[in-house]
């Protein structure tokens, strides 16, 4: 079977063609470097996705700081990792690099602040 | 009047990278001005990631990115002020800015033009109907929900395949609005292939191509949209009409650099790019101001903004301390399928990063530039897309006479 892929690694967006055999991959072609072929392979066994959002500051200059995780997870389990995230409320200041959830629904995985708050002046 | 080597106007990543490469040259007496509260321009509000893998090897968020250059920008001590707007650049290069503390002037040296760019608005698409709530381009929502903490949609339509626009489809899917759709007017998306994937296949969100809105509903909010096909004149096909109910249209239909404080300094624009016309200094048809970022032109990528505007600041150095910049009487000039490049002139006597766009999808191509029909430089591509800017670098020691140059695509 031929499946087609859009690398998501950069902006190249390659399109990768991939033949698969019994669930294994026997070629590809279309891939520019080495990621490519990861996130095939990733792809076929176990997509995964990083994401970003915003959690609630308290006395900060704005209301939210904004949050990613530092490694993909499961795609299935996003919705999962946004109702952990919303239940998160910081207080201000608040410092870019902060783990706010350590290891998020048990992946090896953090949430880490990517926007410093300041107080409310 | 206070007296600067260079003033920046807008304190985003094109700004903020001009000023650190300066004053890694040695130009010290800089100031940044920023309308805003906050260093950062639009990153501040580019919550997901992606951003810094050409600059910093590493993908980032819009804030960290913007971050790394605000934290040297600190550290380097460069003078900048913020929550100032500038009112008007004039061709001596005295600029007016206006803050709480209120009028001020500046006489410069050199002015550096960083101000961005704006989106497209439902006005500039003149769609018919009523004029209810609820249309928002995606810069807007996006800083209702990123910055301010509003959610401003539930049932949304998207108008337009722009980046920002799929970024906002799963931003507000993230947030539990429900996004029924994009619809572009063109045959092709207008954003990148990696967006289409992450951000609307992954949330089952369909695109579809040639297709428009026609009508707006609501008399207060809006109550939803109709939706045509378009032929291939992009005119919408009657009878093909759909109703969408609705409370949200969000417009990704293009962005425009923001060139008035331009105009009146009296420099020439660039009716392809809507951007000043520029030399390989990044030298505007006014001496010692210079352009770079999306106020030149529209970019993808934050971090060819970055460098584009690095590349600026070694110029711009070089005018402060006195030495000539080259002529560029050598014109570059397209066929029908390129849509601009920048630089516009180049003097031949020094390599230069040719940055350029397509007109239409082409697969299997070469992006030749000729001089007296001779090939001086090409770049190989195996899909050139009108939504990817291309780069690359022309070598002077190529070039064979100061005649123009001319660049084709050869499939």
């Amino acid at each position: 079977m031929l499946r087609e892929f859009t690398c998501i690694i950069c902006p190249n967006g390659c399109e990768i063609q991939a033949e698969i055999k019994d669930g294994a991959l026997t070629s590809l072609t279309g891939h520019t470097c080495p990621k490519g072929e990861a996130y095939v392979r990733q792809e076929l066994t176990d997509p995964r996705r990083n994401i970003a959002t915003s959690v609630l500051v308290q006395g900060g200059e704005l209301p939210l700081a904004s949050v990613r995780l530092t490694s993909p997870i499961p795609k299935a389990r996003i919705f999962d990792a946004m109702a952990e995230i919303r239940k998160v409320s910081l207080k201000a200041p608040v410092e870019a690099g902060t783990v706010v959830i350590a290891g998020i629904l048990g992946y090896d995985c953090d949430v880490i602040v990517t926007k410093s708050v300041a107080a409310k002046g | 009047m206070e007296k600067r080597d260079v003033i920046i106007i807008g304190g985003g990543p094109a700004g903020l990278a001009a000023a650190v490469q300066l004053h890694k040259k040695g130009v010290k007496n800089i100031l940044i001005l920023e309308r805003e509260h906050h260093l950062g321009g639009i990153l501040r509000q580019c919550i997901h990631d992606g951003f810094g893998l050409s600059r910093f090897q590493t993908t980032l968020s819009g804030p960290e990115y913007a971050a790394r250059f605000i934290e040297e920008v600190k550290r380097c001590q460069i003078p900048y002020q913020t929550d100032t707007t500038v009112l008007e650049v004039s061709p001596d290069k005295t600029v007016t800015a206006v803050s709480r503390a209120g009028l001020v002037q500046y006489q410069a040296k050199a002015v550096i033009l960083t101000m961005g760019c704006r989106e497209r608005t439902r006005g500039a698409l003149g769609i018919p109907g009523e004029r209810p709530a609820g249309v928002f381009t995606a810069g807007v929502a996006q800083a209702y929900m990123n910055l301010y903490n509003r959610m401003p949609a539930k049932e949304v339509v998207i108008l337009g395949s722009g980046d920002i626009g799929m970024i906002m489809a799963r931003r507000l899917t993230l947030e539990g609005a429900h996004v029924q759709a994009v619809f572009e007017l063109q045959p092709i998306p207008s954003g990148l292939p990696r967006n289409i994937e992450q951000c609307l296949n992954d949330y089952n969100i369909p695109l579809y191509l040639s297709h428009t809105v026609t009508q707006i509903h609501g008399d207060t909010r809006l109550r939803g949209v109709t939706v045509s096909q378009v032929d291939g004149k992009l005119k919408p096909i009657p009878g093909t009409e759909k109703e969408y109910p609705c409370d949200t249209l969000i417009l990704s239909v293009g962005l425009i650099p923001e060139n008035e404080l331009s105009i009146d300094a009296g420099v020439k624009l660039d009716g392809r790019t809507r951007g000043a016309v520029v030399d390989e200094h990044y030298q505007t048809s006014v001496e010692g101001i210079f352009a770079a970022g999306n106020v030149l032109h529209v970019h993808d990528l934050v971090d060819f903004v970055s460098m584009e505007a690095e590349r600026l600041a070694d110029s711009a150095a070089q005018y402060v301390a006195g030495e000539p910049l080259a002529d560029c009487p050598v014109e570059i000039r397209t066929d029908e399928n390129i849509s601009h490049t920048i630089p516009q002139r180049v003097s031949g006597g020094k390599d230069f990063q040719l940055s350029l766009r397509v007109r239409r999808m082409m697969k299997d191509c070469r992006i030749v530039v000729r001089q007296n029909g001779q090939e001086v430089a090409a770049k190989r591509m195996k899909k050139a897309l009108p939504a990817e800017m291309v780069q690359f670098v022309v070598r002077a020691d190529k070039l064979v006479s100061e005649d123009n140059l001319e660049v084709s695509v050869e499939c």
